[in-house]
């Protein structure tokens, strides 16, 4: 219940974004802020201050001031709010992880439902669709993907997606793991198929489309939950992965993962750039995870009776 | 037959067993009070329904039950040794090695990655010092002697690769490989079909008597318990309902319940309509009456049944009922409970 | 078994085929995407993409297109690299497999021996205190970034306390076995704990959870029965029996990495692996690279994928009857 709590809190303060930067901390996060000044403690600094060690060349972004309204934790290298754009960013993060996973939760429970029910014809081409993409290293299928597509958009005669869409990464990564949730919920309705409530209402004479959605959806439905979380989390790295090699999400947006980007630059000079934006990611899959955890030993009644005999 | 002190020349002496569950919703007595004895070369049924603690009692005294809330009283000796709270690395070598122990479900019964031998093996050079070669030698011994066909080479066989009741008699075979004093059969045939079911018992009977072991036989069917054993404990709600010779126990039983689980059993030389069901359901083991546990469901209580009634009767044949001699003669005159005669 | 042998390396060679026709299909024929541009990668001028449309026969039917592909890159083995001119993609991707294979072999041992003890442990100490601490540091460890926790890793040991604790971390870097075996595992040791840590966690979770189903399992109940110790009881009975669905997750988890997954470790690290081979083909976008990359990639995990299914029959018993 703690991971709910945490989760809900980080979605509600990566809403409220737009929030902070207008009204607290007065600054655009998406703009360069490289001559700025601010204000801490009654004195002006400025955001990129003239290195003073080393050979005393170039500028390097102020650090973590510790102030909650202004720069809380210091400026990246174009001057911009770090602390501002981890909240935006938080927002296209958690939206991409989530409905990617949306998306390929229902498309694979769909495509195991219907493979592990009609059998035979059906579930040779979708086992061997699933297979192959399966077969594809997650990664690689990802990259590959991304690679044509996030740079140069998608231009399918009636579909037009522009190359900075968000929907482009969210697709992606929903269909790259689409056969990791279909196998398991082909095998599900396998195994209920032949259980005897199944074949007796195939015997009063209910059509397909009633038994999947009565019978087969209700038993799958638990399962299917439990993965949500995990597949949330899964996402979420993905997406952090691939924005950190640049096929993700795309400038002016801003993710957790391009943030980190950002970040390794001054790694040595300015840390938390990079620093943050990780715990971040760490804090809400691990909160996700245990979430997983949690819904899983509720819906499983086995667990229960386990550690007698 | 005095039920106060243990019995000497017993090889199981059970006196006021008690396991107890400390559940969210209460405690649970799942055995309360049992006491019986089994002689040398004597096989001792336990019958009741589902829940009734039947298997509980028994898996209690070895040490079997794991879970943390469960808290088990009273006195049991084996061969003159107590070993209820014995520590578990003395009840290990108790287990397999003095009393050896058959399941249910034999399809489950085994491990599946190593072969029959190895698992026969395995308990042989746990309690015995021998060499591999000659336990496996010995294990293709035990294997002939349970019936399975060219043992020889069936030794390297894997679970998987024997039917049901090959596989019972495997697990027979493994459990009196220590040559146990004790043989505890927790429903062995249940999951087997008719025929194997006579089969099986048949080995253990025929077993029985070469190894002279004794054997407790856990089942809810009264049919294998005239089949085989020589007394009866009759269990209900975790408390014995009635103690006997086989014979006494079937041919003149004397509380309520045996006289439904009896009428319970299709006969086929005797014309009938229906079976007999005994009224009601099972108690759940929550709400168990504080006098007699069979009261709710009897066709013949009295007041006096809302205090426990104690196990008491004459010489070996033992019941836990109010009902007098004299009321059950009455009852047997008029009533057409069958099986009864 | 060795019909069932065949059977499944006919299905990998089918499956491998297939995956050929996708990443060519992908990178080549995309409605929306220039082919010639793509081969050429950036600022290519007209002349390298008259030779590229040429040699590829790029105005061909696709089928002919795709046979050309598959002709230069795995039987002419002439197919280069067009950002970098002349350097050819196949002696680039052997002379970088030691590497990645480096990395992996160490990142294996760790990650078993930490999984598998972790695992055992959680899931003897159920319910108790030790337990849930070890589940809680698994999910930490699946819900880092690898590359994430890479850099982190270069902050501690390259940062401030470089001078003090760390003197003696490499920057990153490879130093091949045959040169310095010393200097060999001290540069990977960082990598190796960075990409073991991810693993370590998943497996120490999987195992958990199986050794405790298994443990409610009849044959255990059998096993006690028999009076054998608890310590044997789940070595030797639950152990052996959840090792079953950890060794067909290793094999599938080796392949891929074999195949590159693991570019970004490679990448934090400085190791000049398949995987850092992958990443440059990407910064680039030089098409023949990637995608010798992703075919070699590829292979593996449908190589490993095979090999775990005739390995699982061969552990457990039950499947070879099917089989």
């Amino acid at each position: 219940m703690v991971s709910l709590g945490v989760l809900l809190f980080m979605v509600a303060v990566t809403l409220l974004a737009p929030v902070y930067a207008h009204d607290i901390a007065h600054s655009n996060p998406f703009a360069s802020n490289l001559q700025g000044r601010i204000k801490i403690g009654g004195h002006y600094r400025s955001v990129m201050p003239a290195n003073t060690q080393g050979l005393g060349l170039g500028v390097t972004p102020i650090g973590p001031t510790w102030h909650f309204s202004t720069y809380f934790l210091g400026a990246d290298e174009l001057g911009r709010d770090v602390f501002a754009r981890i909240l935006y960013g938080g927002r296209v993060t958690l939206l991409i992880g989530f409905s990617s996973g949306l998306i390929c939760i229902a498309v694979a429970t769909v495509l195991g439902m219907l493979a592990g029910y009609f059998g035979r014809a059906t579930d040779w081409i979708i086992s061997r669709l699933l297979d192959i993409v399966w077969a594809f290293p997650i990664y690689l299928l990802a990259i590959s993907l991304s690679v044509i597509l996030v740079t140069s958009g998608l231009d399918l005669g009636i579909i037009h997606i522009g190359a900075g869409s968000l929907l482009l990464p969210i697709l992606i990564i929903a269909s790259v793991y689409v056969p990791y949730v279909a196998r398991p919920v082909r095998g599900i309705v396998f195994s209920l198929k032949e259980r005897d409530f199944i074949q007796a209402a195939i015997a009063s004479g209910a059509s397909d489309w009633r038994i999947l959605r009565k019978e087969i959806w209700p038993n799958v439905a638990p399962s299917v939950i439990v993965f949500f979380p995990l597949m949330v989390a899964l996402n979420i790295l993905t997406e952090s992965a691939l924005s950190i090699l640049g096929i993700g999400v795309q400038p002016p947006q801003a993710s957790w993962g391009t943030i980190i980007n950002d970040g390794l630059q001054l790694l040595y000079t300015r840390p938390w750039v990079a620093i943050a934006p990780g715990i971040c990611i760490v804090v809400v899959c691990v909160a996700l995870n245990i979430l997983g955890d949690g819904v899983r030993d509720a819906f499983d009644p086995r667990a229960k009776l386990r550690g007698s005999i | 037959m005095s039920l106060e002190d243990h019995s000497t020349d017993a090889v199981l002496s059970v006196r006021d067993l008690s396991v107890s569950f400390a559940t969210r919703q209460g405690v649970v007595r799942a055995v309360d009070g049992l006491s019986f004895d089994v002689g040398a070369k004597e096989v001792l049924g336990i019958v009741g329904e589902s829940g009734s603690g039947k298997s509980v009692a028994m898996y209690s005294m070895l040490g079997l039950v794991r879970d943390a809330n469960v808290s088990i009283s009273g006195s049991v000796l084996f061969e003159g040794r107590e070993i209820l709270g014995l520590s578990d690395t003395d009840m290990q070598s108790v287990r397999g090695g003095e009393v050896g122990m058959i399941f249910q479900d034999p399809m489950t019964a085994l491990t599946p990655v190593y072969t029959v031998g190895w698992q026969i093996v395995e308990q042989l050079r746990a309690h015995n010092e021998m060499t591999k070669k000659a336990a496996y030698q010995r294990a293709a011994e035990l294997l002939a002697e349970v019936g399975i066909p060219d043992p020889k080479s069936r030794v390297n066989h894997y679970p998987h690769e024997f039917s049901g009741g090959m596989r019972q008699r495997v697990v027979i075979a493994m459990a009196l490989s220590c040559n146990p004093k004790l043989l505890i059969a927790d429903e062995p045939t249940t999951a087997l079909d008719v025929t194997t079911q006579a089969q099986i018992l048949e080995l253990m009977g025929r077993l029985q008597a070469t190894h002279g072991s004794s054997i407790v036989i856990i089942t809810h069917d009264m049919g294998v318990i005239a089949e085989i054993a020589h007394r009866v404990v009759v269990m209900y709600a975790g408390r014995p309902a009635e103690i006997g010779p086989e014979i006494d126990v079937v041919r003149s039983a004397r509380h309520p319940y045996t006289w439904g689980l009896l009428g319970a059993v299709p006969r086929a030389d005797v014309k009938s309509r229906r079976l007999v069901t005994i009224p009601g359901n099972a108690v759940s083991p929550l709400e168990v009456p504080t006098g007699c546990a069979f009261a709710p469901r009897c066709q013949y209580r009295m007041d006096i049944c809302e205090q426990r009634p104690p196990l008491r009767g004459a010489h070996d044949h033992l019941d836990a009922c109010w009902l007098s001699d004299e009321q059950r003669l009455a009852i047997r005159s008029t009533a057409t409970v069958r099986g009864v005669s | 078994m060795l019909r069932f042998t065949i059977k499944r390396l006919a299905s990998a060679v089918l499956v491998m085929f297939t995956i050929s026709v996708l990443v060519f299909l992908i990178f080549f024929a995309t409605p929306g995407v220039n082919p010639a541009a793509r081969i050429a990668g950036r600022s290519a001028s007209p002349q390298v993409l008259a030779n590229v449309a040429k040699e590829f026969g790029l105005n061909r039917p696709l089928p002919i297109r795709y046979g050309l592909m598959m002709y230069h890159l795995f039987i002419k083995q002439d197919l280069s690299s067009y950002v970098n001119i002349g350097d050819r993609i196949i002696p680039q991707i052997t002379a970088a497999a030691p590497i990645t294979l480096s990395l992996i072999f160490g990142a294996v041992v760790i990650w078993l021996l930490v999984g598998v003890s972790a695992g055992v442990i959680a899931a003897k100490n159920k319910g108790k205190f030790i337990d849930p601490l070890v589940m809680f540091f698994g999910i930490a460890a699946i819900s880092i970034p690898v590359y994430w926790l890479g850099q982190m890793v270069l902050l501690v040991t390259q940062g401030g306390l470089h001078t003090s604790i760390f003197a003696w971390a490499p920057n990153g870097g490879y130093v091949s076995l045959t040169q310095s075996p010393w200097q060999w595992a001290l540069h990977l040791l960082f990598p190796w704990l960075t990409l073991a840590s991810l693993y370590a966690g998943i497996y120490a979770r999987v195992l958990r959870g199986e050794l405790i189903n298994n443990m409610n399992e009849d044959y255990i109940r059998t096993a006690r029965a028999k009076g054998l110790s608890e310590r044997r009881i789940l070595y030797r009975h639950a152990l052996r029996c959840s090792m079953i669905s950890i060794v067909s997750l290793f094999g599938l988890d080796v392949g891929v990495l074999v195949g590159g997954a693991a570019l970004l470790t490679e990448v934090v690290f400085g190791l000049p692996g398949v995987g850092f081979l992958t990443y440059q083909g990407l910064q680039n976008l030089d098409l023949p690279l990637i995608m010798g990359c992703v075919m070699y990639g590829a292979f593996f995990v449908v190589l490993a994928s095979a090999v775990v299914d005739v390995l699982y029959a061969y552990i457990d018993p039950r499947i070879r009857v099917v089989a």
